[in-house]
């Protein structure tokens, strides 16, 4: 399944990297500790939190995850967004909440 | 008699994956001295490896340089140790070694750790993962702080990131922090409102400079008698006039 197939199917709303819409989703990983996320997410998977430090990019691109889903309505700055733009992350935001997104994207991945 | 000290307690170096590369120890202490600074503490992440550069390069200047750590705790929340000799933060740093998340420092994506001498030369890289999270719980950093003789402080309490009340949704109360530190995001008036209930402990803020010219954007008076952590621990507690004081 690629990124662009959970955007359009949740609805979510992109908000840096298009180009990422074509990365392979491998599956999810739910956490708001950074150092978790770096020693447990997989390649391809959708990291899903309300985390919105800066450093939350650079460990997207250093576990090669195919996207960040930033919930609760939450909206990073422009900073982090900038970044994410440069470094090719997706970005992601949504007003549902953690256990709304991952039971959906549970249901499409499965 | 009291003397008024202009304090700095948040400083990072250019060992800080996130700080940038002029935080030299030259560049910090003319900087800290030009805008009046009397005692600057410097904290870099889960490291201390610059605190040697840093005092030497104040020698002969009127800046005090403490030396610190920001530390991060298992629940990724910053927790500042503050010391005034080289063996405790070199004692804390083995502790803080041994506990860190293994892993290199991956330096495009986070920056690079320098690790410089007093005269701003490079010596080397530190290739831990300095950004990462220590295996310990913050109640066992403020203990290991208080053993080894520190002040610890809870790092910008109100941030939404890696703050103590972020993490853990309040401050626990068997969590004895010696003091508060309010971000310079913050004004003394709101933090009165956002943090009534915290009104007990020492307030202190700081600039957690990561860069030259946010030295000192944020400093607290202490009125005390001497430039020392013995006198700063009194002045927290408030003991015979002494008190610290923010705008």
């Amino acid at each position: 399944m690629k990124l662009d197939d959970v955007v359009k199917e949740i609805s979510l709303d992109l908000k840096t990297c298009n180009s990422c819409l074509n990365n392979q989703v491998t599956g999810a990983y739910v956490s708001d500790l950074l150092s978790d996320v770096m020693a447990n997410s997989k390649d391809g998977n959708i990291w899903i939190t309300l985390q919105m430090h800066m450093n939350i990019v650079a460990v997207a691109g250093l576990n090669n995850l195919a996207g960040i889903v930033v919930v609760g309505g939450r909206q990073p700055d422009q900073e982090i967004l900038k970044k994410a733009e440069t470094e090719k992350v997706a970005i992601m935001t949504t007003p549902l909440t953690t256990f709304e997104i991952a039971g959906r994207l549970y249901q499409m991945l499965n | 008699m009291l003397k008024k000290f202009k304090v700095d307690l948040h400083i990072h170096t250019c060992l800080s994956p996130c700080a940038d590369l002029e935080m030299s120890p030259l560049s910090i202490i003319k900087t800290a001295s030009i805008k009046g600074i009397d005692i600057i503490a410097v904290t870099d992440h889960n490291s201390a490896e610059n605190i040697i550069a840093v005092i030497n390069a104040a020698k002969g200047s009127d800046v005090t340089v403490l030396a610190g750590m920001e530390i991060t705790s298992s629940e990724e929340a910053h927790i500042l140790a503050l010391f005034d000799d080289i063996d405790s933060i070199l004692n804390l740093q083995e502790i803080i070694y041994k506990n860190l998340l293994p892993g290199e420092n991956d330096e495009k994506r986070f920056g690079e750790q320098i690790v410089v001498n007093a005269a701003d030369e490079v010596e080397n890289f530190n290739k831990r993962l300095l950004i990462a999270a220590t295996a310990l719980e913050a109640s066992s950093i403020v203990n290991t702080i208080h053993s080894l003789g520190g002040i610890a402080v809870a790092s910008h309490v109100d941030k939404t990131t890696f703050s103590i009340i972020s993490q853990l949704g309040f401050i626990p109360e068997d969590l004895l922090f010696d003091a508060l530190e309010m971000s310079p995001n913050i004004s003394r008036e709101n933090a009165g409102q956002s943090f009534k209930k915290y009104d007990t402990a020492a307030w202190v803020s700081s600039s957690d400079a990561h860069r030259i010219s946010e030295i000192g954007q944020r400093t607290t008076f202490f009125y005390m008698k001497h430039p020392t952590l013995q006198e700063m621990k009194l002045a927290l507690k408030k003991i015979e006039g002494r008190k610290v004081e923010w705008q």
